[in-house]
């Protein structure tokens, strides 16, 4: 791999960029692999470089329906935090936001990490004691934040309107390593060094089936053939239900629509993200210059990649109530995705009733911070054939035990 | 931006005006269940992409649950009809054979 | 230059001159112009700068699809950033700035020299900009972010209001042009209820300029005749300066109307959002003409051909003196006729098309204009405004043939429907190679909630660009979408167009054919976001394929004009770039809006104290009058606590307590819940409903009870009474009256659907009042009415009668420990009733409190709180509930739940008090306990929390209710709480009852 930097810029300039070479290949699948990852997503990609990386483990396809990092990769609103309640969440996000912090040098691809702070608005009395008790849990966590009054929350963001007339600014939870990064560079900065590390990223290639002896499994069938494997992880987001299926079990999960907006872009006005969690509405600026912003989910089953309009209109309305400035911006572009939500609304990364069979699924509206933990968790686990500690709580025999890790006890919802 | 028609009411309701409930025909395990049949009952849900058996709640309207089968990648709405209907109505498991020959069936 | 012609211009009207500011300039127009035409009027080209390389940016287009000239309109609460020109009309006053050039448009430093544009292709910013690590957060991207975001942000609160406007129509048509009218026309003649809406102000679109001929008639003739016929038909609705923004599921058509963005002296909206509900929709949006990829197609004065000719029919508005034509079909040769005959030079009509003799170019050459066949651009020349061409032949490499001074280029690459609106919901489209074209399927529409088909696409958008087979077209999707929405269509002769037939087009994707990479790196896609065809080319070459990855790599389309002009030739370069056919490569996803929409017509009216209604109590009032601090719960307000004159919140809540202790103190819970349920099977649903045994309940009884999730968890908590034989009332929290009753009839309509059982949410129909303390009793002797002595009123009952006169139902419930009394009285006489207590009470010294005073005294007692005890994660028997879960019941909801191995762990955390050494230290809400000991993953093991925390004035003390590991068997050890700030905050773990355990202050 040829390694990214100025003077390459400078060096390709001259010879007016001729020589770049591909980021990642396009192989033609082998019959075999060690480690078969079904979805090159933040997640798969993200699990593909560990293993190999961590582990060794570099004859790994990567199989993915569509184009890599075309799924909910690149479609959220890429907050990174890790400010979470519970331990097991806390774990495993504040792992994901520290790789964050040096992944552009790791993949030698700029990710545009920018820990820009990210602040969750307080804006009734139950959720200041919510974000307290959230202060307290992380600072025995080693997630560094702070629950900051109205005036700092202000100074730190002056578009916001603290004095409404509705829900006034109560203080906020603050952590200022939080921030943002780039979708799409996350997938392409993880796919190009799988790709350098040797492992196959197979794009445009269903997986149609799952092959298995005698409780373990064997391979997959694919639109490009079938494909024999020693271990296989599915790592597909909303559409884990379908291939579970296949598998022959059923997850605790359900994929639903979850849709964002951005504005035109203006100049910059705001340095922060904000999560406005009463009113229901989050919002950050892009670099280049979008209000980029987010909400809830519909309530029903769907995997259309549209959501309802109404949503769109719930969000706006909270964030013109709390940004008024946004009144005179307009709405650019809509879209939605599709999430997989987990009775607890946490994530799993298991094994499954299948041997050598392994899921990473149910992240929500959360996964793109998750992504970097994700993978170094799912990758040990794969590599070991048993959860390490950042996996551990997150399996699925959870569910059975009644052992939940709920997020939404101080939040409300878990972005 | 969906549009089901609420049995109860006879009204063609916006989504606005609906609650949904998550899939339909569940069997209630309760005291004496085994932990999978609990687990299953709880959590377990189909979760298909294609027909699918959901509850819906008429909130802002008459207030009525009622029940409908849906195509969860094309939105498609194949007929609604009681809540207090034990298992889909024969005549709407035809209806939706015919138009999705694929189909496996009602499965709960 | 760019002028007002003499003559000409459809639309303006040259007796109403208007004057505007542009840049600090005082310039004139004419009513009907748009900003965009004024100011090429006024000879203003150069109106902005690019996003990357803050190039010189001029007008390309005349509509919606312009990419460049977004201006700053207005001032103060008024200004709003990113406004086209080509969609602002021009009114008195109005005043607009260029965007994102500093100092000056003419001299921004964000311009990048020939130079530099070479070190910054597709992408760079991924490959550099890494080192050192913090240099990203604190020097690049701070440069980056500054450089991008095109215009300001508005600073000031929007002074202008909005609205939404609901409506249902069998048919709704987009686009006013002469397939909208026509379809309109024969979808209302069929009886059904029709709404046509066109984005701007007038009516006809491209066919008035086009010189179409309909009926034998001029264009203008007909369009006015027809718009006469919808308006007197009382099913149809005509709207214009209303966009078709989104196409939703299930005929959800989102629509933004402008109301007084042209006149924004009236008074009014200025934006309405209307939310439809069609049977079917007809999109008629026309097309969009394609520019052509040459070398120096960005610099000002580089123009559509079509939107030439539309400023000079239009306008009248030349946009130079000496316009070049570059084409790749007949369609731009009416623009060189249309100039040659307003008096104009056209210098040349380069045609890439090896030759050219269809009825247009023949009309062309009769002229006299010249026509140079197979030809090409090699390239513009000139910055900030074209100085002339040179010309090479089409099939090489760009060798100049020829130098053509101009001081414009009139270009046209073809033209492609617009299908925003048929795509956003999932319809599906075809090339079509012969007009290299995507057009509609109309095998795969988007679908309606029946799965039929809800879309007709009409005309041009549906790939007829010829007025005669658009206008045949159109009138048959009217036609259809009336049967489909269940209407008969009319019989009757459908209007027939008279086109001049045009030859077919060659795709050109590349000028020339051979474009070798230093032409490529000045052959500019997407002119916002300066995307050149190198860098498509580029991204292909690094393997970013797929049509979604060259669009994130390269920002192709992604600019505020949404590639309505760049996607098209950008796939077609991809693809050749892949070797691949154009619709292997795909298109990119259409999102609404189609154009942008301001997000304060999103929001609507609901802004301030519309933003969500406030649900108030029957004594709202009263605390507004005197004194409340709010608290928001639920939609509701409670007063937190009720200020005397000089006090401070602390010292109130101080005194509303202890008042209430020695004295009387006076409390609206009308918030709580009260859902009644009532039936000969009432007492069955609530066993199951509740922990508890409610069946066993006698009427005149009230009874404490549960809820549980069936996943286990305590969801509510509340008082039940037992009206009569088969009628409860069941109390509940302030914020679950109505979770609960949706929950309740959940249960009763789906699984026991057999149950005997109604339920009424009968929350708003009482005020309920609590009289709370030692002289509580003496209170409602003197409101009389009610004997309310212990004898006839004990603990737990409750008693129906009047008070002051007031029908009333008193309960002896007490959730503070003291005798109190909870008085439920019609809602109409709350506020009065209220008033009688003050009166009355007055002499005992009753006052009012708040929720705060609420919290301590329940919390003294140790009665938990939902919400702080309780998060959702928490089973009755953390909290030494078990008294309240029935151990006769065979099920509830909840008990199968609260049997799995977690929740009969021994090492759940239990409710306990807590204690704190030093009386003064009040322990944080929500601070957790520690042991000591670390977590494999580095986090320190915890082994309790606070749920709540105060200052009791009675006790004098903090006190405080948390959940310890094996607690309640740890009574009086001492745990460690770490603050935030650092210290360790030491506390005993005691009984969590803190007063009176014996209960002998409420059992009086």
């Amino acid at each position: 791999m040829k390694r990214y930097s100025a003077f390459a810029i400078a060096r390709e300039a001259v010879r007016y960029h001729q020589g770049w070479e591909r980021a990642w290949a396009s192989p033609v699948p082998k019959k075999e692999y060690d480690v078969i990852i079904v979805g090159a997503g933040g997640h798969g990609l993200a699990t593909a470089f560990y293993l190999g990386k961590n582990f060794g483990i570099t004859n790994v396809a990567i199989i993915e329906k569509g184009w890599l990092g075309g799924g909910n990769t690149g479609r959220n609103t890429t907050i990174i935090r890790s400010n979470y309640l519970q331990d097991p969440s806390a774990a495993i996000y504040e792992k994901a936001r520290s790789l964050y912090e040096t992944m552009s040098q790791d993949l030698n691809y700029n990710v545009m990490f920018s820990p820009r702070g990210v602040m969750m608005l307080a804006q009734t009395e139950h959720e200041v004691r919510g974000y307290k008790r959230t202060a307290h849990a992380n600072a025995l966590q080693g997630v560094k934040t702070e629950f900051i009054t109205p005036g700092k929350v202000k100074y730190l963001c002056p578009i916001i309107e603290v004095n409404g007339p509705r829900f006034p600014v109560l203080g906020a939870l603050w952590q200022a390593r939080g921030g943002t990064a780039r979708h799409d560079a996350v997938a392409w900065g993880y796919a190009r060094a799988c790709s350098d590390m040797g492992m196959d990223i197979i794009q445009q290639c269903e997986v149609t089936g799952i092959t298995q002896a005698k409780g373990q499994v064997t391979g997959v069938e694919t639109s490009k053939g079938a494909i024999k494997c020693k271990k296989l992880a599915m790592v597909v987001a909303g559409h884990c239900g379908v291939l579970a299926e296949k598998a022959g079990f059923r997850l605790p999960v359900e994929s639903v629509a979850l849709q964002a907006l951005v504005s035109e872009p203006i100049k910059p006005c705001m340095d922060v993200v904000v999560m406005a969690n009463t009113v229901h509405g989050y919002m950050s600026q892009s670099d280049k210059g979008e209000m980029v912003i987010g909400g809830g989910t519909d309530g029903f089953n769907n995997y259309t990649q549209r959501g309802s309009f109404h949503h769109i209109e719930e969000t706006v309305r909270a964030l013109v109530e709390t940004f008024p400035m946004i009144s005179r911006l307009k709405m650019l572009r809509q879209w939605g995705g599709i999430v997989d939500v987990t009775g607890d609304r946490s994530p799993i990364l298991s094994k499954t009733p299948l041997g050598n069979c392994f899921i990473n699924c149910g992240w929500g509206t959360g996964g793109f911070k998750a992504i970097p933990g994700s993978g170094w968790a799912m990758a040990e686990t794969i590599a070991k054939g048993e959860p390490g500690a950042l996996a551990a709580p997150f399996g699925l025999d959870r569910f059975k035990e009644g052992r939940f890790i709920d997020e939404s006890v101080a939040a409300g919802v878990a972005h | 931006m969906l549009l089901l028609t609420c049995p109860n009411c006879g009204v063609e309701a916006d989504e606005t005006e609906l609650s949904a409930g998550g899939q339909a025909h569940l069997k209630r395990f309760a005291a004496g269940s085994s932990d999978d049949e609990f687990e299953s009952y709880l959590f377990h849900r189909s979760n298909a992409k294609g027909v699918h058996f959901e509850r819906w709640r008429h909130s802002y309207g008459c207030g009525k649950w009622f029940l409908a089968a849906r195509d969860t990648n094309t939105l498609e709405v194949f007929g609604t009809y009681p809540a207090q209907t034990p298992e889909p109505p024969k005549d709407l498991i035809a209806a939706i054979k015919k138009k999705r020959p694929d189909w496996k069936g009602f499965a709960k | 230059m760019s002028t007002r012609l003499q003559t000409g211009g459809t639309i303006i009207d040259r007796g109403q001159q208007i004057e505007f500011r542009w840049n600090g300039k005082r310039l004139r127009g004419f009513s009907g112009d748009t900003l965009a035409s004024a100011l090429l009027a006024n000879n203003q080209m150069l109106l902005g700068r690019s996003f990357k390389y803050h190039r010189p940016r001029g007008l390309v287009a005349s509509g919606a699809e312009e990419p460049n000239a977004l201006v700053g309109l207005g001032e103060g609460a008024r200004f709003e950033p990113n406004q086209r020109a080509t969609t602002t009309e021009l009114f008195s006053g109005l005043t607009a700035q260029p965007q994102n050039a500093w100092p000056s448009l003419e001299f921004d430093i964000g311009a990048l020299n020939k130079m530099m544009t070479r070190f910054f292709p597709a992408g760079f910013y991924y490959k550099t900009f890494m080192y050192p690590r913090a240099a990203w957060k604190h020097v690049f991207e701070p440069v980056i972010r500054k450089a991008a975001g095109l215009g300001a942000a508005p600073k000031d609160p929007d002074a202008d209001t909005y609205e939404h406007y609901h409506t249902h129509t069998d048919v709704m048509v987009i686009g006013g042009g002469i397939s909208g009218l026509a379809a309109a026309l024969e979808a209302g003649r069929s009886g059904a209820r029709v709404l046509l809406v066109e984005q701007t102000a007038n009516f006809g679109g491209r066919a008035i300029v086009d010189g179409v001929e309909i009926d034998g008639g001029d264009a203008e003739s007909w369009i006015n005749e027809t718009l006469k016929t919808l308006n007197e038909m009382d099913n149809v609705t005509v709207v214009n300066r209303c966009l078709g923004a989104g196409v939703y599921d299930h005929g959800y058509v989102l629509a933004y109307q402008r109301l007084t963005d042209h006149t924004p002296d009236k008074d009014g909206p200025r934006h309405r959002l209307w939310r439809i509900r069609a049977k079917q929709v007809v999109t008629a949006t026309g097309a969009l003409e394609r520019p052509l990829s040459f070398a120096g197609n960005d610099v000002p004065g580089v123009m559509l051909a079509g939107a030439v000719r539309d400023y000079a029919t239009l306008y009248g508005v030349s946009v130079g003196d000496r316009v070049v034509i570059a084409t790749n079909n007949d369609d731009a040769y009416r623009t060189a006729i249309t100039l040659h005959r307003a008096g104009l030079i056209v210098p040349v009509i380069v045609d890439a098309r090896p030759e050219a003799n269809g009825t247009l170019p023949e009309q062309a050459r009769a002229l006299g204009i010249r026509i140079d066949t197979g030809k090409a651009i090699a390239k513009v020349k000139g910055g900030k405004r074209v100085t002339g061409v040179s010309l090479c032949v089409q099939a090489g490499e760009g060798s100049v043939l020829e130098e053509v001074a101009c001081d414009a280029v009139a270009m046209s690459g073809g033209w492609s429907p617009v299908v925003h609106l048929w795509s956003h919901c999932g319809g599906k489209l075809n090339w079509d190679a012969e007009q290299a074209m995507f057009r509609p399927d109309p095998k795969r529409p988007p679908t309606g909630a029946d799965g039929n088909g809800m879309l007709h696409v009409a005309g041009t958008a549906n790939g007829y660009l010829d007025a005669a087979s658009a206008l045949a077209d159109a009138g048959q999707a009217g036609r259809d979408a009336a049967k489909d929405a269940g209407f008969k269509p009319a019989a009757g002769t459908a209007p027939k167009a008279v086109s001049e037939a045009e030859a077919p087009i060659l795709p050109v994707w590349s000028m020339p054919q051979g474009a070798g990479v230093k032409l490529q790196m000045k052959t500019f896609l997407d002119y916002q976001n300066d995307v050149k065809v190198s860098d498509v080319r580029l991204a292909a070459r690094e393997g970013y394929e797929s049509v979604e990855h060259t669009k994130r790599y390269t920002t192709l389309g992604m600019a505020t004009d949404q590639g309505k002009l760049s996607n098209i030739n950008g796939l077609a370069i991809l693809a050749d770039s892949l070797n691949a056919e154009i619709p292997r490569v795909g298109t990119t996803t259409f999102r609404p809006p189609y154009q942008p929409i301001s997000m304060g017509a999103i929001a609507g009216s609901a802004r301030a104290e519309l933003f969500k209604p406030v649900r108030k109590s029957p004594v709202h009032a009263w605390f507004e009058d005197n004194g409340a601090v709010w608290e928001p719960v639920g939609d509701w307000r409670r007063p937190y606590t009720i200020r005397q004159a000089g006090e401070n919140q602390k010292d109130a809540v101080k005194r509303e307590i202890l008042n209430t202790r020695q004295n009387v103190g006076l409390l609206d819970a009308s918030t709580l819940g009260k859902i009644i349920v009532k039936g000969p099977d009432a007492g069955k649903f609530l066993d199951l409903l509740y922990t508890n045994m409610m069946s066993t309940l006698k009427p005149g009884f009230c009874r404490y009870g549960l809820m549980c999730t069936e996943n286990g968890f305590l969801t509510d908590d509340g008082v039940v009474a037992r009206l009569d034989e088969d009628t409860f009332l069941c109390h509940t929290t302030s914020g679950g009256s109505d979770r609960i009753h949706a929950w309740m009839e959940d249960w009763l309509q789906t699984e026991w659907w057999d149950f005997k059982v109604y339920t009424a949410n009968l929350t708003e129909q009482y005020a309920q009042i609590a009289v709370v303390g030692p002289k509580a009793r003496q209170v409602l002797e003197k409101l009389g009415g009610m004997d309310v002595s212990k004898e006839s009123l004990p603990f737990m009952r409750f008693a129906e009668g009047t008070l002051a006169g007031i029908p009333a139902r008193a309960f002896r419930i007490s959730f503070s420990g003291e005798l109190s009394y909870e008085i439920a009285v019609p809602a109409s006489q709350g506020r009065a009733f209220w008033d009688k207590c003050l009166e009355a009470g007055a002499e005992f010294g009753i006052q009012p409190y708040g929720t705060e005073a609420l919290h301590v005294m329940r919390a003294e007692k140790g009665f938990i709180m939902i919400g702080d005890e309780t998060d959702g994660t928490i089973i009755p028997q953390d909290l030494n509930l078990n008294w309240a879960i029935s151990k006769k019941k065979a099920d509830f909801l909840g008990k199968r739940a609260q049997e799995r191995s977690h929740m009969t762990d021994p090492d759940r955390w239990k409710l306990v008090g807590l204690l704190t050494e030093n009386p003064a230290d009040v322990l944080p809400d929500g601070a957790y306990a520690v042991d000591g000991t670390t977590a494999p993953t580095g986090i320190k093991t915890t082994i309790g929390r606070v749920t709540s925390s105060y200052y009791s004035p009675t006790l004098d003390r903090s006190i405080a209710m948390g959940l310890v590991k094996h607690g309640p068997e740890r009574m009086g050890e001492v745990i460690d709480f770490p603050t935030t700030e650092g210290a360790v905050i030491k506390a005993k773990i005691v009984d969590p009852v803190f007063f009176d355990p014996e209960g002998e202050k409420q059992n009086v």
